[in-house]
């Protein structure tokens, strides 16, 4: 493993060797952990949930120790160095009834900053952050990027040489990521050593240097450049191919040279096997239009080849499906539909209409109205005005019909954690009306499928995370819904885990399944058929990836601009139109 | 689909004694605490005053006052007998709590009573353990009353007086008024902790969505998180009279199916407004204070700990809403005077209303809090 790209004790602010810590699991949370923190730097801390990232900034920050191994914060213990180290928790650490000018002076005095010394403080921070204009609104009224930038101007108010950021970017939308990331450029080129925690992958490529963690073990460090230098000829991009991409996926990822492929709207996207020739058009044998293009290798290709490749194309809980009989009828509909909570409209005169055995995507900022839209489609909560249906069944007149021919997924894990494996299973079986020897041959099924038998007894709170996902994908598919409603399905989960789970999805849409999904994660929205992009209560733009690609490449003039690009140019395209109509 | 799909409400219904087996926070307050606090509880909620010392300033010295004297001291109910110099000392005595009480024989007791007249005695008492006090004056009159009774049984029969018996408790034990009590209010503690955490639980754990999205009812949601404290309480019922009856023998004298019939209907009570609580909790910890703050005077209004007829008129208006109140007469009624149906009926209907009353509101917050 090469070292970090810094010199020997340069401008080091912070040193971790061989930290081990145990909670008492099966596997530590930190397994003998390296790692360093440059002065002017960001070092990236990049893993899935439960890699042991929080843990590790914990340790350095002083709040607990480690078991084995040194940790020297400016050549000193932790404990020694408090007024050195910045420090922003995952949860804030606001207090949401304050003001945004209260929580300032809070951390002001627990820094003991002298009345004097806060104004000009407060003013920079305020400016640094864009937030003078909310002063006086409590923090708990923030949005999620507003919150993250006041807890960041929180943790700056003494000018601290090591900046510790657990996971800053969760929770926030593109635009405000990357204002913040702009705000921690500026701080790094005063000095400021920055450690940046996140789960997403396309965080890392912005480090100076990535440590990358996997269930308490560093699986590489360097910079971001040696990961996905190491591939970069080995990532293709597939068009014109004559099968339905689905199909093409599958078939491709079917092979053996093939290690990891995505959908990229109309492209797929393939990683290659190390020591396999990359293949061309023909010996992919994808249909005569096919054409074959080098794309850029992404830090996440990196990631999946060090855990050894992403699963095969063929999903067998799509092999042992149903096959939902066509039809002309869509799958879901929504009809103006409007949510008000009192004064302030959640969404409105929300439309669209997906046809059967296809994936919808509902993307957006946090706040913007994409989880009310969602939760009306699937009736947890009632339309001011408007309808809709799902499946065929109207969502004002046959509510609980439609409720029982979806499947419904979750970002939090949302199971009985006390209950074990076995007992979730029972429980939904029973509350999708499956009884007897249905229930029995639906749970032998989804248990074999998803390879649930070793953990059946075991409380499915503490199961792994991978298995925690695969028993929801589980409960949710085990009455063989012809709809899904997933809601951030795979947030903070592991590449490969994420693969899985979409190959599962991709195989059941061509069963015939609807899928609607809800995902603030660019390369989700990829694998959509449609998407709507819902913003300040409104859809915005919708259309097939690609169109809105398209459109983003219009307005902004770039070459090949990613999802993400997409995303944020609809939006400031939006508030550029309405900043006008306000104006005129 | 029917009203009551019978796979559905069994799967919640599994499902929620799962819940409640599995985790071990409820677990805790099932069984073993309530049985604990029964048996705690008997013992030290006594009612008895027993082995008080009281003190005596003898002015009069003469032998009926002696004897008096002897009376009270040869009472099971007193140790010692102080004999205090001054009032003063009295004075001292009361205020360190040394005494209860001091009798007060002026110096013309035994001269009056010589005369054939009526003779009295002053008696001082601690007004800050007034009930203790009470319970003590009575003592000492009776014993007075009895004395003057024997040297004149004449002027006891023109005074009229009177012949206490103690129906259904003849030897005045406390334990046959306090063990069936604390039935009802034990149960009524268990009962609203475990329902107030259903639907609470559902919500931390973010299961609640997940609940509402499927083909489930309300009704089957509600009615399968209702089971469980169901069943625990009236094991618990039963368990408490097995104790009340064979470890501390008080009499069990009513219909044992009137019983169950009874503790069915007081649960339901208890189950509405436990889950009035949860419908409006958003989290299991608001849901502990909740039924905390509901349990308190669910008690205090309930006659167990002051009369309700000592209460003022509006409050006990209040108490008819309080389904302790009726269960408390039933409970009573059953285990020391055989108590009837009819009788039974009559505590039974306003308990059912107050059950209805609770459930539907709970079930309409429910439905109202889902948003």
């Amino acid at each position: 493993m090469s070292g970090p790209a810094t010199g020997p004790n340069v401008g080091i602010v912070a040193r971790a060797d061989g930290i081990v810590k145990d909670f008492g699991g099966e596997k530590p949370a930190l397994g003998g952990v390296d790692i360093l923190v440059a002065s002017g730097k960001v070092t990236g801390l990049v893993g899935p949930d439960g890699a042991g990232k929080t843990t590790l900034i914990r340790i350095l920050a002083g709040l607990m120790t480690p078991k084995q191994g040194t940790v020297d914060i400016l050549g000193a213990a932790p404990a020694q160095r408090l007024d050195s180290i910045g420090y922003m928790p995952q949860r804030f650490g606001l207090y949401e009834d304050l003001t945004v000018r209260e929580n300032l002076v809070l951390y002001a005095e627990l820094r003991g900053l002298s009345k004097d010394a806060q104004e000009p403080v407060f003013k920079r921070l305020l400016e640094f952050t864009d937030l003078a204009r909310f002063q006086r609104r409590p923090a708990g009224k923030l949005s999620g990027g507003m919150k993250q930038k006041l807890g960041l101007a929180c943790a700056l108010v003494s000018t601290p040489p090591l900046l510790l950021l657990d996971e800053p970017g969760v929770g926030v939308d593109p635009i405000s990521r990357r204002e913040l990331w702009a705000m921690v450029a500026e701080l790094t080129r005063e000095g400021i050593g920055v450690l940046w925690s996140t789960a997403y992958l396309d965080e890392a490529e912005l480090c100076d240097s990535v440590y990358l963690l996997s269930e308490g073990e560093l699986l590489f460090s360097g910079p971001p450049a040696d990961l996905t230098g190491a591939i970069a000829d080995r990532v293709i991009s597939v068009t014109g191919f004559a099968d339905r991409r689905r199909l093409a996926l599958t078939r491709a990822l079917d092979r053996d040279d093939v290690i990891d492929g995505t959908l990229q709207g109309r492209a797929i996207r393939l990683l290659i096997g190390a020591g396999h020739p990359v293949p061309d058009a023909a010996a992919l044998d994808l249909g005569p239009e096919t054409k074959v293009a080098p794309a850029p290798a992404r830090f996440e290709d990196g990631f999946i080849e060090k855990l050894g490749g992403g699963p095969d194309g063929t999903s067998v809980l799509a092999a042992s499906y149903r096959e939902i009989p066509p039809s002309d009828a869509p799958a879901i509909e929504a009809r103006a539909l409007t949510r008000r909570f009192g004064e302030f409209v959640a969404a409105r005169d929300v439309s669209f209409t997906v046809p059967r055995g296809q994936t919808f995507g509902l993307l957006g900022p946090n706040g913007a109205g994409k989880s009310t839209t969602f939760k009306m489609l699937c009736g947890l909560l009632t339309p001011t005005s408007g309808s809709g249906s799902v499946a065929g069944f109207d969502l004002r007149h046959s509510a609980a019909q439609a409720r029982g021919a979806l499947g419904y997924m979750a970002q939090k894990f949302s199971l009985y954690g006390d209950l074990s494996v076995g007992q979730n299973l029972d429980f939904f079986a029973g509350a999708y009306d499956l009884s007897g020897s249905d229930a029995r041959e639906a749970i032998e099924r989804v248990t074999e499928i998803f390879e649930l038998g070793t953990h059946f007894r075991r409380n499915a709170g503490t199961l792994p995370l991978g298995f925690k996902q695969r028993l929801a994908l589980a409960c949710a598919v085990m009455h063989q819904p012809s709809v899904l409603f997933l809601d951030e399905p795979t947030s903070g989960v592991d590449p490969v885990m994420r693969r899985e789970f979409w190959t599962h999805i991709n195989g059941l849409v061509r069963r015939g399944v609807t899928v609607l999904v809800t995902t603030h994660f660019m390369d989700e929205a990829e694998y959509c058929d449609q998407v709507t992009l819902i913003y300040r209560s409104q859809q915005i733009a919708s259309g097939p990836p690609d169109a809105l690609k398209a459109r983003a490449g219009e307005l902004t003039g770039a070459a090949d601009p990613t999802m993400e690009d997409a995303f944020i140019a609809l939006i400031e395209a939006s508030d550029a139109d309405r900043e006008e109509a306000e104006a005129a | 689909m029917t009203r009551f799909n019978p796979t559905r409400l069994r799967a919640m219904i599994v499902k929620e004694i799962w819940a409640l087996l599995r985790d071990p926070k409820s677990r805790m307050v099932l069984i073993l605490p309530p049985l604990v606090q029964l048996l705690i509880f008997t013992f030290a909620t006594t009612l008895d005053v027993k082995n008080v010392d009281i003190g005596l300033i003898d002015r009069s010295g003469g032998a009926h006052a002696q004897e008096l004297v002897q009376r009270i001291q040869g009472s099971p109910q007193f140790r010692d007998v102080i004999a205090l110099p001054s009032l003063r000392a009295m004075e001292e005595a009361i205020d360190e709590q040394r005494v209860i009480a001091a009798l007060i024989i002026e110096s013309d007791f035994d001269q009056t009573i010589a005369r054939g007249e009526i003779a009295r005695v002053g008696l001082v008492l601690d007004g800050r353990r007034s009930n203790a006090a009470q319970i003590l004056a009575g003592y000492v009159n009776g014993i007075a009353m009895g004395y003057g009774a024997e040297l004149r049984p004449e002027m006891a029969r023109r005074s009229g007086g009177s012949e206490v018996t103690h129906w259904y408790n003849p030897s005045l034990d406390f334990k046959w008024f306090t063990l069936p009590s604390l039935v009802a209010i034990i149960v009524s503690v268990a009962g609203l902790a475990i329902t107030s955490q259903a639907v609470a639980r559902e919500r931390e754990l973010g299961t609640f969505d997940q609940l509402m999205v499927s083909p489930m009812r309300v009704h089957e949601i509600l009615i399968g998180m209702m089971v469980p404290p169901m069943l625990v309480g009236m094991f618990n019922g039963v368990l408490f009279l097995v104790v009340a009856k064979f470890a501390f023998g008080v009499p069990f004298t009513g219909s044992f199916l009137l019983f169950l019939l009874a503790m069915f209907i007081y649960q339901l009570a208890l189950i509405g407004m436990g889950l009035l609580v949860s419908s409006l909790s958003m989290t299991q910890q608001q849901a502990f204070l909740g039924s905390f703050v509901v349990t308190i005077p669910l008690m205090l209004l309930s006659g167990y700990a002051a009369p309700i007829d000592n209460m003022p008129d509006w409050l006990q208006v209040v108490t008819y809403a309080d389904p302790i109140r009726y269960f408390l007469i039933i409970v009573q009624g059953l285990f020391l005077k055989a108590m009837p149906a009819s009788v039974v009926f009559h505590q039974l209907w306003p308990m059912a209303i107050i059950a209805v009353i609770s459930l539907v509101a709970a079930a309409w917050l429910f439905r109202a809090r889902m948003e």
